[in-house]
């Protein structure tokens, strides 16, 4: 029998992960990515990467607590053993990610430093100057050109998945994919295919995300059979620099050091904001969040910052949404030695010194929680199993997904520095089950009729061949991608109504009828970036239904998806009775919606082009879901009526699982 | 459409005098359709927007897929990704200097130049097309000075030597290095290698050919860099001699003529040229340690 071979398609952190430990384990793999994987998104990672250490054990903290942070900051959509895995592996890929050099930030003693990041009460998150993304995954990058020169592992950068490769059975055996130069197009026969293809940004046009992340590997597999989870998901950051070509991020910290949010109280007034007087400003978080001013949790203040733009029409330009981030109150020696390096980011690509001139921000798309289903093999200690082959696997056998791409890790909602924990630990963590699953199976895909994968070939050589020679069509690729992006960003970002999201679902099928129309402006066939472009863009469509969809029918208000008809203020009575009684009603209401809704989405690309919409039970035997009262008003009196519904709960049960009584954590999650 | 000058602007939010909306920018590219063809100069006027960057002319030209005379012409290929100067993908010549077109913004290029903004592909790496070039041998160079730690494996072995905040401080900068291939386009020492496949030449031997011409030339300030990094680094010193080979080596440390130009142009303002002196006071001593060992 031939030695197992496993295609991983995408050279960011999981996907680097994944091929160096297949690798270590004798597998041969092929390394398949659109740049060169050291370009990959992972890079754009600034703030860290969280685990439990041994600083914070010491105050208290456990590889439960980060599961319990991770799962409440996560709105309880998530299944809790992978999640309980992969903090329980933190520590370990942490001492991992420093062996292999890494330059993690030290204390003077030389240790390894950690900050404190939303959503947990304890400094769990290493990290490597303001650019810990590129430092991780340069270390991986680093130990997969070692494999490479040991001729284990075979690199294919500028390649493009094009569909996985399915046998009579429905198992995956392979993928057709193309080479971005030469535009030939070649079969890939392998045991297992894992996707590591991250985020869907562009689907929302501009956003935190880089140009490679247009989840058209992901919306291929979708349309190939593999369901998709929680796609309504998708988290988005308050404060970005609007670009002309990309959002970047601009973070928290200017706010933490004292950075004030306003507007013109006159729309789209024309002068410097310098020359604008107090009186004519609109300080409206400080204004509507007295408490909490500027620091508002991350969805509040997201939140806040669209509807002053779009409800209320006081953008402070009328062409561009933004508002006003100003720090210009703030001595510039502070400014330069607490926020010194995102300062300079704003100046590089702004030309306007944010210390003298205030910024203009805006929300932006930055990560998508949801993504393609995957499974699990539950432990006997409520984690994962390791070394079983459904492990991170889709729906189709013999097709895995890790990183960004998958729906496993972070719910409804993500925790800051957690993104680049999940991307390393599913990569790692799936290589032995893969190896297991290629190694039981009866025939090797290379042995497989030849058949197959010509049929996927020419299927995929037609698609092409059928673009480059569309003639007349008045359409044009890149007018549709920003229609595409305009129309997500309006409706199905922030704030989410039924009526838009409607009538969004309908412009969307007709965008994808006039994206039949389109016609290429290069029709040849070398380094043809406009057709590779154009297929991106048509792949698009899939994903903003089935976002689009999935918002639509969930009618609640969990983590980043935020409906105003189904939201659930706070306490309105003043009169501790009343009080009383509007919080019984509260939880009572909470528990009805926790029976509903605490499902993940699950979609299926129906043969008419519509997602299928089903529901998925969660397993949450481990932490059972809690309200998340962040910044409500009377969240106190809720919380102490829902504390004593759990303690009645627990009197009733003989055994009562391990964490109903953790308090909430205070920080703002995300 | 205004034909009026890009430069005729009115005075900005930060004093600087800036283009207005509906001025035209004029773009000049160099274009080449493939490998061993002649290049060519095309010209797009693109609709002047605040805050535009190259990347965001380059999109605007591909959106319109016109020429400046109206000709409907292929959209020109470039590379990028990340566009926050991260990824190191959009390296180009832009009026005349290497540099990321992502943080190349039109209103300070036109500061330099209010004509025209000129765009060709990086001068010493094949061209591909247009401004895409292939830069296998900045990475190949990787290979060449084994710029990784030589550890055990992914296997649990607890955390990592105990490092000082200067040595991390040292580090870093240089662990930021994002093979954009920038210094070794400033370096009159790396010049261009350019390698054909020959009639009948399979694609594996073309590449293993191409290999050994980029083993003979110079290495590149990023990889002496990067082999400092690792030589420094308590676990990466174990492979300091075979580090030390590689650059003593032909096409090695011994090509740099201290030009200095590399670290007038890198982007992220790393220290290559301390880098490169250390490296040469590593390889002196080194080379004197061999001769006393033998």
């Amino acid at each position: 029998m031939a030695q197992p071979r496993v295609l991983v398609i995408g050279g960011g952190l999981a996907g680097l992960s994944a091929t160096m430990r297949l690798a270590e384990l004798g597998v041969e793999v092929d390394l398949m990515s659109l740049v060169p994987v050291k370009r990959s998104h992972s890079v754009c990672a600034q703030g860290g990467i969280n685990s439990v250490n041994s600083l914070t054990r010491q105050q208290g903290d456990t590889e439960w607590k980060h599961l319990d942070d991770t799962v409440y900051g996560g709105d309880f959509l998530q299944h809790q053993p992978p999640v309980k895995e992969m903090t329980d592996w933190g520590p370990r890929i942490i001492d991992l990610m420093d062996r292999l050099g890494v330059p993690f930030n030290r204390t003077p003693e030389g240790f390894r430093d950690q900050r404190r990041f939303g959503g947990t009460l304890y400094k769990r998150t290493a990290f490597a100057g303001a650019t810990t993304g590129q430092q991780l995954l340069y270390a991986l990058d680093e130990q997969v050109r070692r494999f490479e020169v040991e001729g284990k592992v075979k690199k294919w950068e500028f390649w493009d998945f094009l569909q996985p490769v399915l046998d009579s059975s429905g198992r995956c055996r392979g993928a057709v994919c193309q080479d971005l130069v030469t535009m030939q197009f070649r079969a890939f026969p392998a045991d297992a295919v894992i996707l590591a293809t991250g985020g869907c940004g562009l689907v929302y046009g501009r956003s935190t995300m880089s140009m490679v992340c247009t989840g058209s590997a992901v919306s291929r597999a979708y349309q190939s059979g593999a369901a998709y989870g929680n796609g309504e998901f998708i988290q988005v950051h308050p404060t970005a620099i609007p670009g002309a070509d990309k959002l970047r991020l601009m973070s928290e910290s200017a706010r933490g050091e004292g950075g004030r949010v306003w507007v013109p109280r006159a729309p789209h007034d024309p002068r410097d904001p310098r020359e604008i007087p107090e009186a004519e400003r609109y300080y409206f978080l400080e204004d509507r969040y007295p408490k909490y001013g500027n620091l508002v949790p991350r969805d509040i203040a997201t939140r806040e910052i669209f509807d002053i733009c779009t409800t209320d029409g006081l953008s402070v330009e009328k062409d561009r949404l933004c508002v006003y981030l100003d720090l210009t109150h703030i001595p510039r020696e502070t400014l330069d030695r607490k926020l010194g390096g995102i300062l300079e980011i704003y100046e590089k690509f702004q030309g306007v010194d944010p210390r003298s001139v205030p910024m203009k921000i805006f929300p932006a798309v930055h990560y998508s929680m949801g993504g393609l289903w995957v499974d699990y093999q539950r432990s006997a200690s409520g984690g994962m199993e390791e070394g079983a082959p459904k492990n991170q696997q889709t729906s189709l056998p013999g097709l895995y997904a890790i990183g960004e791409c998958d729906y496993q890790y972070h719910g409804a909602n993500r925790l800051g520095a957690n993104s680049l924990l999940s991307c390393i630990f599913s990569g790692l963590f799936c290589a032995p089950g893969v190896m297991a699953a290629s190694g039981s199976l009866r025939t090797l895909a290379a042995e497989e009729s030849k058949g197959l994968f010509d049929a996927a070939l020419r299927r995929q050589e037609e698609r092409h061949e059928a673009l480059l020679a569309r003639r007349g069509g008045n359409e044009n690729p890149y007018t549709i991608h920003n229609e595409l992006g305009d129309l997500m960003t309006r409706v199905a970002t922030v704030v989410r109504r039924n009526e838009q999201l409607a009538s969004a679902y309908d412009d969307v099928c007709q965008l994808e009828e006039r994206w039949q129309r389109c016609s290429l402006s290069d029709t040849g066939n070398w380094t043809n970036q406009n057709v590779v472009f154009t297929k991106s863009v048509g792949d698009m469509f899939p994903l903003a239904k089935l976002i689009l969809k999935g918002a639509l029918l969930r009618d609640e208000c969990r983590g980043a998806h935020y409906k105003p008809s189904a939201a659930m203020p706070g306490i309105a009575a003043t009169e501790p009775s009343a009080q009383r009684l509007e919080a019984e009603e509260w939880c009572d209401r909470f528990e009805a919606n926790t029976r509903r809704w605490l499902k993940s989405t699950i979609a299926r690309h129906g043969a008419d082009g519509h997602p299928q919409i089903t529901y998925e039970d969660i397993d949450t035997s481990l932490i059972p879901p809690r309200p998340r009262l962040y910044g409500l008003v009377g969240g106190d009196v809720i919380e102490e009526v829902w504390k004593e519904r759990q303690r009645k709960a627990t009197a009733a049960q003989a055994e009562s699982p391990r964490a109903t009584d953790s308090a909430l954590p205070v920080g703002a999650a995300s | 459409m205004s034909r009026s000058h890009a430069s005729a602007g009115t005075s900005g939010a930060d004093g600087h005098a800036s283009p207005t909306a509906g001025t035209t920018v004029h773009v000049r590219v160099l274009r080449q359709d493939a490998p061993a063809q002649e290049s060519y100069w095309e010209r797009h006027d693109v609709p002047y927007e605040p805050n535009m960057n190259v990347i965001s002319v380059l999109q605007r030209i591909a959106a319109a897929a016109r020429a400046k005379d109206g000709r409907r012409v292929a959209p020109v290929a470039w590379d990028c990704n990340c566009l926050e100067e991260v990824c190191g993908s959009c390296t180009m010549l832009v009026n005349g200097r290497t540099r990321m077109a992502c943080t190349a913004l039109v209103d300070k290029l036109l500061e330099e130049n209010p004509e025209e903004i000129e765009l060709k592909p990086m001068s010493k790496f094949p061209v591909v097309r247009d401004l895409v070039v292939d830069r296998g041998r900045v990475f190949r160079a990787l290979e060449r000075v084994q710029a990784w730690v030589p550890v055990d494996g992914s296997y649990d072995h607890g955390p990592g030597p105990r490092i000082s905040p200067e040595q991390q401080e040292d580090a870093y900068p240089l662990s930021t290095c994002m093979s954009c291939g920038c210094c070794l386009e400033a370096c009159p020492q790396f010049t261009k290698i350019e390698v054909h496949q020959r009639s009948g030449e399979s694609v594996e031997q073309l590449a293993q050919r191409r290999d050994e011409a980029y083993d003979d030339g110079f290495v590149g300030a990023h990889a002496i860099s990067q082999a400092v990094l690792f030589n420094n680094h308590p676990t990466g010193k174990m492979i300091a001699d075979e580090r030390m080979t590689a650059l003593t080596a032909p096409g090695g440390i011994q090509m740099c003529g201290n030009a200095q130009n590399c670290v007038a142009v890198c982007p992220k303002q790393i220290p290559l040229t301390r880098s490169i002196a250390r490296a040469g006071r590593a390889a002196t001593v080194w080379a004197i340690k061999k001769l006393f060992d033998r």
